[in-house]
């Protein structure tokens, strides 16, 4: 899909946080409109799940608190996670003696690149998160073990980077056969439950699961805080700890089928507002 | 040393109050909870928390296990003149952090 990325997308979040008004859904409502005809051509129509403009972000139905703690740097407790990320950022690790700034820099140039992500790896010839990104740099460049998929250090850095695109719209390729395949993980039911993701986060996004609201499962906001994690995770924490609900086998974090399944997630929230990090309850 | 992030105000008018904001990165293990193996697992928590502005006591907290891992600390301060705001707290292992914030009065 082509990258959609308004330079006004920043500057109205920022506006909607003084106001109080939601200028940016209104807009992205407007744009949507356009979007949605080049998705048509590019997505076959059955994947259109939810139209564009009923699309809600976990931000949306969080309660007032929540929200607030979000839109607060100084109370986010994300931003520890940054802190520790921007100090792990020049420390060198590994046999080659590298760090992520040898590389590329300074944190600035990061900016809007995990928008983009899952992203289709050609040596692995599968999509892969930015978390499993961080950790190809790792084994490939930089001689170091790879980070375990929860590691507080790789979400910190993957929290840094998922910050400098903060406010601009997702924008992730919708690369086949992996789109496909995420869809029908999708809609497939698994585990002792029979459930599929779908039964929750599309027939019945809105309603509530025991006292909580079911979200529609955008992943606009990852790494995010979790209050009930009191932590942070990635996408893939989300996915495994969904799957541990239906009682189903989690898929492996460097699987093809969590993979296929997060960019089909992304996919489906293209053009909705990166929120990372965000908090939620 | 745990992370900590504070904030102060940039610009603090004289005797009126302002707001300190403490982010404190800590596990703030209840000691309710039991591991895989059915053993407790230890309390951890920050239990005391001081500031003072150039030694003055500003205020001191004393924290209990109902308090969620990463604590919030929001308070309110008021000061005569710039000087050093001194943040102190020490959890359950008896480690005693200490930050220091330089705060301008105008």
């Amino acid at each position: 899909m082509k990258k959609a990325a308004p330079d006004l997308y920043p500057v109205m979040a920022r506006l909607d946080r003084a106001t109080g008004i939601n200028t940016m859904e209104r807009a992205m409502a407007r744009s949507s409109r356009a979007m949605t005809i080049v998705r048509l051509i590019l997505i076959p129509a059955a994947l259109l799940l939810i139209g564009a403009g009923e699309r809600r972000s976990g931000y949306d139905d969080a309660s007032p608190d929540t929200r607030a703690m979000q839109d607060d740097d100084n109370a986010n407790p994300a931003f520890l996670w940054v802190k520790q990320g921007e100090s792990l950022w020049s420390v060198p690790s590994g046999t080659a003696g590298k760090s992520c700034a040898s590389c590329h820099g300074d944190i600035a140039t990061m900016h809007g690149v995990a928008a983009h992500y899952p992203k289709f790896d050609p040596k692995r010839d599968r999509p892969v998160t930015l978390e499993e990104r961080i950790n190809i740099c790792r084994t490939d460049h930089m001689g170091a073990p790879a980070f375990a998929w929860d590691d507080d250090k790789l979400l910190s850095l993957s929290t840094l980077v998922g910050l400098q695109s903060r406010d601009m719209p997702m924008a992730v390729e919708p690369r086949e056969p992996f789109l496909s395949q995420g869809a029908a993980l999708f809609r497939e039911r698994m585990g002792q439950l029979n459930l599929s993701c779908a039964q929750c986060h599309e027939d019945r996004a809105g309603l509530k699961l025991a006292g909580s609201l079911i979200p529609q499962g955008h992943p606009n906001g990852y790494p995010e805080y979790r209050l009930e994690w009191q932590g942070m995770g990635s996408l893939y924490r989300r996915l495994r700890n969904c799957m541990v609900g239906t009682r189903a086998e989690p898929f492996p974090p460097d699987s093809r089928e969590a993979a296929s399944l997060a960019l089909f997630l992304a996919v489906r929230a293209n053009g909705m507002r990166v929120e990372t990090p965000a908090v939620r309850p | 040393m745990v992370r900590v992030l504070i904030n102060v105000p940039k610009q603090i008018r004289a005797n009126e109050p302002f707001d300190v904001k403490v982010l404190i990165s800590h596990p703030m293990e209840s000691g309710q909870r039991r591991d895989q193996m059915g053993q407790t697992i230890p309390r951890d928590i920050i239990n005391s928390f001081s500031c003072t502005l150039d030694g003055e006591k500003v205020l001191n907290i004393e924290m209990f296990p109902a308090i969620a891992a990463n604590p919030f600390l929001s308070f309110s301060a008021v000061a005569e003149k710039s000087g050093t705001l001194e943040l102190k707290f020490t959890d359950d292992d008896g480690v005693t952090q200490t930050e220091t914030v330089a705060i301008t009065v105008s």
